[in-house]
């Protein structure tokens, strides 16, 4: 545990990103297998211990320490694991013993049979000292809340091992911890582990925002263009029997979507967009999708008021045969040519959009005033399909009120109704490898909303200055707003005009989000 | 450890003489407050730190370590009249016998023994266990009533070793040779206790400081502790400070004045830094959990040590030691005093 703790301890200290990536590739060379892969499952939030919930260490601490002097102590601390870390008695005789290996602590739990675990649990803070109780207690628990999303644990992986991230998350879904085979592949030892012929995910491919000075050049013939839909990225993936949905970051969640899962007969793998549909694809708007998201499962009430609907914008695997080397316009073919032959339900194609010269598509753009459409996607006829966003083949534009993904970084209660909510955020966006903030919103969410935020917001507060509350750069707001100003009030150097939260962005990853460069670009005059 | 003094049947209960009033602990038979907090008659000093030693009184009675950091800090406020007192001296002042006893907090801190009527009450001021060798150690007195700060009266609050912390601190330095280390520490006591860890570890390049820093590390020399070559780290070159040790106050190191250093690691010192959203909330990077109190254990040893039949607690975390010492049958109740801050812990 002594690798891991220190890795713990070092990350939760460790505000920038690049910081923790080093803690992680340092981690990952010094520590080894398995614990390594025990530990990057934790990070990864692959490990589950059932019987290890907080009341069971409430009541285990309670035996050994005061219950006022716990409570006093929690109440100061506010971190569970925390407090029981600080506050266990270590006992002298106890000290010399050695105390548990990652793969000691992990294997004896799986093992370990209804009503031992706790025992085993008391038995090792005993040899622990405070860095390892700490940790073993984050880890038993479920959730570390060290500021590391396993997409940067991830990244460090790849970095560590020079390996493209793409391919690291190709063949993700497709191991088990202690990933064994992964750590080999990244230590030159063995070949990439197969991506597996189930319904694994394979890593999207991105767009750029397109910029006015992009548009001269480049030659509108060699694009194909297609509405923006205002939803959810997914892949629906649909392999030798298995099936699965995908977020954008590949995050399964097909449990929350069995009406989307219920029709995914065939044998093959997907790119579209997540919408909800009453009728056969009536489009309704982002705010009826929301209600589905974030939900582990879903109710009968809930399908039947918010059907799930699928666009189709690409196809990735058309069953055995992996379609992304080839050139968007077959892809395109071979995706129409599927779908007339498999009529999913639930599901259309998102249609391409003719246009002659950008000046026409330009109107074809500011016309569509339908509010399921955010705007254009443009791809070039000849690009294959790549993981990531690489610049050039394809391109989003999107129409409208200017909007911008920010992160956000500090909440306030509001006042009134919502004086008892976190109400009033502040956003940022990137500058290098920090957020800095560029304005404030107020309202664009709904009631409903408000309270989840408000709940986030709670949930990863990293600092207090009187009212207001630092949150994790975790949670991506897209704000709307009129126009973006030179200003000496905020840090940035910009203002915005009357911005609004447009929609929160549960789906994306804080590191996605915008950088300052973008909005500065948007200053008029 | 001294004897308590004799019983007398007839002797009235500390409460009678020893008051809680606006401008601080009063001490009726003499006509004195123990640290007061606005400009009195007579006030008795347990150590330099500002929140204990403030400006304008009349009298002041304290250790010469004492005075003389008052004198720096405080010039004419130091009093209009001062009077040392050596540690383990007795001074008759009204009807109270009053003795200074090392509380082993920062140089010259006292604890301050009170004897009227057959009763003696010992107010702890600041104090530590740990040994230091910038300050002398910590006596327990056996007592009838016990004033005990609490500023780590939780039992979350325990200590590290030391110099397993200032191992810490090297290790980086060596992990991270070409990176500037800066310590946020306290100018009066956390400072100069670091240096000398520093010192007695074997650390023996040049130390550079804030310019805050520099009086006072100069007075504890003054009073023989030293401290090693010691270098403004204000007119240092940049190129120097690479590598190198820097301490500051701990408002500075989050500071404009830090971006002089190369990529800083920002380490503080501080009894707090054992709660990590502490440490997070300061922006630390390296947390120092080197403190100049007495953590949880050290506190309810003390109080068995001094097997006082009544404790008051002053300030800090009252009710978890107050809950602790009426567990063990100890009468305890929390002293409302206001205006000792927790900075520099």
């Amino acid at each position: 545990m002594r690798n891991f703790s220190a890795l713990i301890d070092g990350l939760v200290f460790m505000p920038a990103r690049n910081g923790k990536i080093r803690l992680l590739a340092d981690f990952f060379a010094t520590t080894p297998d398995p614990d390594r892969g025990w530990a990057l499952a934790a990070l990864t939030e692959s490990l589950v211990f059932h019987e290890a919930k907080p009341a069971a260490i409430r009541q285990l601490v309670a035996t050994r320490v005061d219950p006022e002097l716990f409570a006093l102590s929690y109440d100061y601390v506010g971190d569970l694991a925390e407090t029981v870390a600080l506050i266990w008695p270590e006992r002298p005789e106890r000290a010399n013993s050695l105390p548990p290996s990652m793969t000691e602590v992990v294997e004896t739990l799986r093992a370990a049979k209804r009503g031992q675990v706790m025992g085993l649990v008391e038995g090792w803070l005993d040899t622990l000292d405070s860095s390892g109780r700490f940790a073993l207690l984050k880890l038993i628990t479920g959730s570390l809340r060290v500021g590391v999303s396993a997409r940067l644990a991830k990244t460090a992986l790849a970095e560590w091992g020079k390996v493209d991230l793409g391919d690291l998350e190709e063949c993700w879904h497709g191991l088990t911890p202690p990933y064994a085979d992964l750590f080999a592949w990244l230590e030159g030892k063995s070949d990439r582990p197969a991506a597996g012929k189930g319904a694994g995910f394979r890593p999207l491919m991105l767009s750029h925002p397109l910029e006015e000075e992009d548009m001269a050049g480049l030659d509108p013939a060699d694009y194909a263009a297609e509405w923006k839909w205002d939803g959810i990225r997914v892949q629906l993936a649909a392999r030798g029997g298995e099936r699965r949905i995908y977020s954008r970051t590949g995050d399964d969640v097909s449990g929350a979507f069995p009406d989307i899962a219920d029709h995914m007969t065939f044998d093959a793998v997907l790119d579209g967009e997540l919408l909800v549909a009453r009728d056969e694809g009536d489009i309704a708007p982002f705010n009826d999708l929301q209600q589905r998201l974030n939900r582990k499962t879903v109710t009968a009430a809930m399908l039947k008021e918010f059907p799930a609907w699928v666009r189709l914008y690409d196809i990735l695997f058309d069953g055995e045969e992996d379609l992304r080397s080839l050139p968007f316009t077959e892809r395109r073919a071979r995706l129409e040519r599927w779908h007339d032959a498999a009529r999913p339900r639930r599901m259309d194609l998102s249609p391409l959009v003719p246009f002659e010269g950008w000046e026409a598509l330009k109107g074809l753009r500011e016309g569509s005033r339908e509010n399921s459409i955010e705007g254009l996607m443009l791809k070039r006829k000849d690009s294959v399909y790549v993981a990531g966003r690489p610049k050039g083949p394809w391109f989003k534009w999107k129409r409208g009120a200017l909007t911008l993904d920010t992160v956000l970084m500090y909440a306030q209660r509001g006042h009134g109704k919502r004086s008892s909510y976190y109400s009033d955020f502040t956003f940022g966006v990137w500058r290098g490898e920090e957020l800095v903030p560029v304005g404030k919103a107020y309202f664009g969410f709904t009631d409903a909303e408000l309270v989840e935020l408000d709940r986030w917001v709670r949930n990863r507060t990293t600092r207090r200055y009187g009212p207001v509350r630092e949150v994790e750069p975790g949670l991506v707001l897209e704000v709307a707003f009129d126009s973006v100003h030179p200003s000496n009030r905020h840090k940035s150097g910009l203002a915005m005009r009357f911005p609004r939260v447009h929609r929160i962005r549960w789906d994306k990853p804080a590191v996605e989000a915008d950088r300052l460069e973008t909005l500065q670009a948007m200053v008029v005059g | 450890m001294q004897d308590m003094p004799a019983q007398s049947p007839s002797r009235p209960p500390a409460e009678r003489w020893m008051k809680v009033c606006p401008e601080g602990l009063y001490v009726e038979p003499g006509g004195f407050y123990v640290d007061p907090l606005r400009p009195v008659e007579r006030a008795v000093v347990t150590h330099g730190h500002s929140d204990h030693a403030r400006p304008g009184h009349a009298h002041v009675l304290a250790t010469a370590g004492t005075l003389a950091i008052m004198r720096q800090r405080l010039g004419e406020g130091a009093g209009a009249a001062t009077q040392s007192l050596d540690y383990g001296e007795a001074i008759r002042i009204g009807d109270v016998t009053v003795r200074l006893v090392p509380a082993g907090h920062v140089l010259g801190s006292a604890q301050v023994v009170l004897e009227h009527a057959g009763t003696r009450v010992v107010v702890s001021g600041d104090y530590k266990r740990r040994f230091d060798r910038t300050c002398a150690s910590f006596e327990p007195v056996p007592c009838d009533v016990f004033i005990t700060e609490a500023t780590f009266g939780l039992p979350v609050f325990r200590h590290p070793p030391d110099l397993g912390e200032i191992d810490k601190l090297l290790h980086s330095l060596s992990l991270f040779p070409e990176r500037s280390h800066v310590v946020g520490a306290y100018a009066l006591g956390k400072c100069q206790r670091v240096i000398s860890l520093l010192r007695a570890a074997g650390y023996d390049r040049p130390i550079y400081l804030h310019g805050a820093l520099e009086p006072i590390c100069k007075l504890y020399e003054g009073f023989g502790v030293p401290l090693g070559e010691l270098r403004p780290a204000t007119v240092a070159a940049k190129e120097e400070l690479k590598g190198a040790l820097v301490l500051a106050p701990p408002g500075a190191v989050a500071d404009r004045w830090a971006r002089r250093l190369t990529d800083p690691v920002v380490a503080m010192a501080s009894g707090w830094m054992r709660v990590r959203q502490r440490a997070r909330q300061r922006g630390v990077e390296l947390p120092l959990v080197i403190s100049d109190h007495a953590d949880w254990d050290e506190l309810v040893q003390t109080l068995d040590e001094v097997a006082a039949p009544e404790v008051w607690v002053t300030h800090g975390r009252e009710e978890a030691l107050v809950h602790h010492a009426t567990q063990r049958g100890i009468r305890a109740r929390a002293l409302a005093l206001v205006g000792f801050e927790e900075e520099g812990a």
